[in-house]
């Protein structure tokens, strides 16, 4: 562990160090609420390029051009988005083999209010098991680091995508009044 | 079928030109390799036709996203020029990556269109740009000044040029007829991957 990862305190601030230690210099994102500190931390850190892609699908198309260029991207979005992206997933990403980072923020779960969230997240785990894509759900800070550390690492060896899902047990995610 | 006269491609005075044509015309101008990524279909099989580079990236789906992956090398290679090209259907399915270009506005960009106004690979059927769609006043409108039909094959030179010195993001449309491509791709997609990684200079699993 790093001083970086250690000196870290939120999940937040562990993604962005974990991206860093890891070289991941590009960070296309779809807005979100939960995320929005995260993306804050981006923006105000020249290390990264950090900008907003109007969808999903475009924000994986960016990050593959990128790293066909030589430069390792991720991309974030909420759980409604990744509704978006399996026909870019199945015939970009997956059949060219590229090592996209994905972060979704998981909602639809623990306390979800609205019923489309809650359908789309049904639908995520079983699109990523059946496009071999590996997910990891993350719901414990303690295993934040060693998780994104190992998988971006794994993810660029094997030359194979890997999403990471951030639960409301990690991030706190939106709360709302019932 | 050559002929528009409705909506806004009837509006202006370009030249019904051919794709492989001016992919030809393209590709000639081409002297510090350049990476050109070829959006899925007719755009693709008439880059592949024009001569396989190593700097060429072929798309075998995600259809739409050849102007997005365009971006990424752009911003992953500055000192690179990228060329993307994308047909109308395509284009009209992801038109808000024309906003993101704008707002990174990448010097090493630029977006050739081909617009014959038909989903020419899916069975002809028309596209928007057919009727109303002008999609270089979208493309303006999206915040790329630097966008403009091509009139005749001489001019459509002139502007790819004009854009290759790399002095902001701009977009090139032109009319083109409903002539078939004149081949088709490989499709091992692994293979155009590392190929086109080879032919930037990056390392891969299987070059490092």
């Amino acid at each position: 562990m790093t001083d970086s990862r250690t000196r870290a305190t939120t999940w937040h601030d562990i993604v962005l160090a974990t991206l860093k230690e890891n070289d991941v210099r590009l960070v296309v994102y779809v807005p979100d609420r939960v995320f929005t500190p995260l993306i804050k931390a981006l923006h105000a850190d020249l290390f990264f390029t950090t900008f907003a892609a109007t969808r999903e699908e475009e924000a994986l198309g960016i990050v593959s051009g990128a790293w066909m260029g030589g430069m390792r991207g991720a991309v974030l979005m909420q759980t409604s988005g990744f509704g978006t992206i399996p026909n870019a997933l199945a015939s970009l990403v997956v059949p060219c083999q590229i090592p996209a980072l994905i972060f979704v923020s998981e909602r639809g779960t623990l306390g979800e209010f609205n019923l489309g969230q809650a359908l789309v997240c049904k639908t995520m785990r079983p699109v990523l098991n059946s496009l071999a894509v590996e997910n990891i759900t993350i719901t414990r800070q303690d295993e934040l680091a060693f998780s994104i550390d190992r998988s971006i690492k794994q993810a660029v060896a094997t030359q194979a995508p890997v999403t990471f899902i951030l639960s409301p047990l990690l991030t706190g995610g939106k709360v709302f009044e019932a | 079928m050559t002929a528009k006269p409705a909506g806004a491609l009837g509006a202006h005075n370009a030249k019904v030109m051919n794709r492989f044509e001016l992919t030809k015309r393209l590709v000639a101008h081409l002297k510090r390799d350049e990476a050109v990524v070829g959006g899925i279909g007719n755009a693709n099989f008439d880059l592949w036709a024009s001569g396989q580079r190593a700097q060429n990236f072929y798309m075998l789906g995600s259809m739409g996203l050849a102007i997005p992956i365009a971006l990424g090398v752009a911003i992953a290679q500055p000192q690179r020029h990228v060329i993307a090209l994308e047909g109308d259907g395509s284009l009209l399915m992801q038109l808000g990556c024309l906003a993101t270009v704008a707002e990174r506005s990448p010097k090493n960009l630029t977006i050739v269109v081909w617009d014959n106004g038909i989903y020419q690979i899916t069975g002809s059927q028309p596209t928007a740009s057919s009727a109303a769609a002008d999609l270089v006043a979208i493309s303006r409108g999206a915040g790329i000044a630097n966008s403009s039909w091509a009139a005749d094959e001489a001019d459509f030179e002139r502007l790819a040029a004009s854009a290759l010195k790399g002095e902001g993001p701009s977009l090139i449309a032109a009319r083109i007829d409903n002539k078939p491509a004149v081949a088709t791709t490989d499709r091992d997609p692994v293979q155009i991957r590392e190929r086109f990684m080879r032919g930037l200079g990056v390392k891969t699993r299987s070059n490092s």
